[in-house]
């Protein structure tokens, strides 16, 4: 059970800047997933959490005393590879008690301690086996086992699932978020994927560059994200971003995409976005946003016209494209909605779900 | 279905020539053994040779007679050799000192190599090429400035180091050290480094992750380089001829050399006996460790 918080955290590789002054405040028993582009600094913010990397300036705290120069072995922190490094000259049962023998653990409390783990993730059976004779998911239950059974203070997860296939990533990821609600230790957890990210996540903490462009819980990122960037991470398919020009319309304001469509702004967002007037912005909105145009009841519904370009059946929807100016747009359709391709179809945009970006700064109005 | 048939029909009557799978392995099968066969004989003869040459008397084979045939067989070479205090010596003295320096070896380049390979330090990489390119400077070069070496030392604290035979013991780690660390560097660094973090996480002192990480892991490598050190040490034959002279301290190569040649009188017959029983002891191990030897020459070549 710990806290950990980050303060200013720096990491230089030579003259690369990897980590640029990250803040980070996770909370005890919670489920962090860092986010983002390969490169963005995410493994290294988790290495550094670790112990693995010397952190070049700032301090890592755990449970408010720093750890800066704490090596790795006495943090007690587990860490599951995406590579899932067990010894291979160990069988199972020795891989995960491992940690323990090596602290001089009585043998019937690794006992103990190694069935539970084994009972938790399924896998008593393979207690005898060598990590060779494993397939990949067996593999990372036994990573994951071995950060169980020391019971330490936090997880660290570095793209555990990124080696399975599909399928299984899937069920692992289900497997870890039940492993999660079972143990209730401090996580942290890092991703390329967003899925992951999203399904897994207390809070999500999405990084670009080695910044943190925005902290927050899954679906509040999904619906108002800070960034740009964010804004078409977070989401599959992403966000669509049309160049748009806001005009004042008497006390409203249009959103101008083309020359032949143009949107009032819903009333209660003219306030918001009234200082921006007169300026080139970009209009996003999320494909499930853009449909086509029967919705009832909805309101703040923008209609145009768009001539369908690709078709892609989904069977529960089907995703239409379009173009607007330059940029392709995507929507999700009713796949009733009788998309042809070459025919033109009536969509609506909701504008509820709309955000206008400034080009300059990347930031979400 | 009209297109099934319409696809069916369209198949060229006569297939084009692609040569056969299996004519081509025969033939690749037919070309290896016969260099195989070649290489055996090219190395298989002079063993046989000195075999036969030792079950002869010396009346035999200076006689006249084909040098391929024992006509009057006899295990008197073999008998007089094991029962020969100055042979058993030599036997003693090298199985002492390969012993010995494999030891010596392997405490030193694994560890060197572990800190070369993981310990990343400054100037490491650098030291790990110093330490190959070491080894490619001959002894035939060293030997002299070594006795140089040891002369003054002797001047200098009274202590001699000519003449003994455990002064091999610091001359063949010169040789041994720096291949064998090398080779464990190989292997070493074919361990992913997500083990050594693996096994840091889990409370692991470096030590311990070389103990019972890295050297289980790499037992393969670590016999390549153990066989690699003991037949170094074993089959040695400038340093001991330079440094040693009295009988007692001598090594196998060396003894056999200067207690069955006597002036221009060449012993041949127990020449051959003891060379022959010489070669067993590493025969013996590579039998035992071929499997292991094999697979490290291989192993890292597939993802385990």
């Amino acid at each position: 059970m710990a806290q950990v918080s980050l303060r200013k955290v720096v990491k230089y590789y030579d003259d690369v800047e990897a980590v640029s002054a990250i803040d980070l405040d996770i909370a005890d028993k919670e489920f962090v997933v860092l986010v983002g582009p390969s490169g963005c600094g995410k493994s290294t913010t988790l290495r550094m959490i670790a112990g693995l990397e010397e952190i070049t300036d700032g301090e890592i705290a755990v449970d408010g005393e720093v750890v800066n120069d704490v090596p790795p072995k006495d943090r007690d922190m587990a860490m599951v590879f995406q590579n899932y490094a067990l010894y291979p000259h160990m069988t199972v049962y020795q891989n995960m008690s491992f940690g323990l023998r090596l602290k001089h653990y009585p043998k019937d409390e690794i006992e103990k301690r190694v069935q539970e783990a084994a009972r938790i993730l399924d896998i008593k059976e393979l207690l005898d086996r060598k990590p060779r004779q494993l397939s990949g998911g067996q593999r990372q239950r036994v990573a994951m086992g071995r950060a169980i059974v020391r019971n330490p203070k936090v997880f660290l997860f570095d793209e555990p699932l990124s080696n399975l296939d599909a399928k299984l990533r899937v069920q692992m990821r289900t497997e870890i978020k039940r492993v999660h609600q079972k143990v209730r230790t401090t996580t942290v957890y890092v991703t390329h994927d967003q899925v992951e990210a999203m399904t897994l996540a207390d809070r999500v903490v999405v990084m670009n560059k080695g910044k943190i462009e925005q902290i927050g819980a899954p679906n509040f990122l999904y619906h108002s994200p800070a960034t740009r960037f964010v804004a078409g991470f977070i989401g599959s398919p992403s966000m669509n971003f049309i160049p748009c020009k806001l005009e004042q319309a008497g006390e409203g304001l249009n959103v101008r995409l083309s020359d032949t469509i143009a949107f009032a702004v819903p009333a209660e967002r003219v306030q918001r976005y009234r200082s921006a007037a007169g300026r080139e912005l970009t209009f996003g909105v999320r494909p499930e946003h853009v449909t086509e145009a029967k919705v009832n009841g909805a309101k703040n519904l923008a209609t145009f016209d768009a001539g369908v370009e690709v078709v892609e059946p989904m069977g529960n929807e089907t995703m239409v494209f379009f173009s607007i100016g330059a940029t392709e747009v995507c929507a999700r359709t009713d796949p009733n909605a009788g998309a042809k391709v070459g025919s033109n179809l009536k969509m609506a945009a909701h504008l509820d779900h709309m955000h206008l970006i400034d080009n300059a700064t990347g930031q979400v109005l | 279905m009209s297109t099934v048939s319409a696809t069916a029909g369209s198949i060229p009557a006569t297939r084009p020539k692609y040569g056969s799978m299996s004519r081509d392995r025969r033939w690749a099968l037919r070309w290896s053994y016969f260099f195989l066969v070649l290489f055996a004989i090219f190395f298989l003869t002079p063993p046989i040779y000195m075999f036969i040459t030792s079950l002869k008397t010396s009346a035999e084979i200076s006689a006249a007679t084909n040098p391929w045939w024992v006509y009057n067989p006899t295990l008197g070479n073999y008998a007089e050799l094991l029962t020969s205090p100055s042979y058993l010596t030599y036997f003693r003295n090298s199985a002492i000192v390969s012993i010995f320096t494999v030891t010596i070896t392997m405490l030193i380049s694994v560890p060197a190599a572990f800190a070369l390979s993981r310990m990343r330090f400054w100037g490491s990489a650098t030291l790990a090429t110093g330490v190959f390119l070491t080894y490619l400077i001959p002894e035939t070069l060293l030997f002299l400035p070594l006795f140089k070496m040891f002369a003054v030392f002797n001047e200098w604290t009274g202590i001699e180091l000519i003449n003994r035979w455990w002064v091999l013991l610091l001359l063949y780690p010169t040789l041994t050290v720096p291949f064998c660390t090398w080779i464990m560097i190989g292997y070493f660094a074919s361990i992913p480094k997500e083990l050594d973090e693996a096994a840091l996480m889990d409370g692991a002192n470096y030590r311990q992750i070389l103990t019972r990480v890295f050297i289980p892991v790499a037992l393969p490598g670590l016999i390549a380089a153990t066989i690699f050190a003991f037949t170094v040490s074993w089959a040695q034959f400038l340093y001991p001829l330079a440094f040693t002279t009295s009988a007692d301290q001598l090594v196998l190569p060396v003894g056999i050399i200067t207690s069955l040649i006597k002036g221009d009188v060449f012993n041949w017959g127990q020449i051959m006996t003891g060379a022959l029983l010489g070669a067993a002891p590493p025969l013996i191990i590579y039998a035992f460790l071929m499997d292991y030897y094999i697979a490290g020459l291989t192993a890292g070549a597939t993802k385990g």
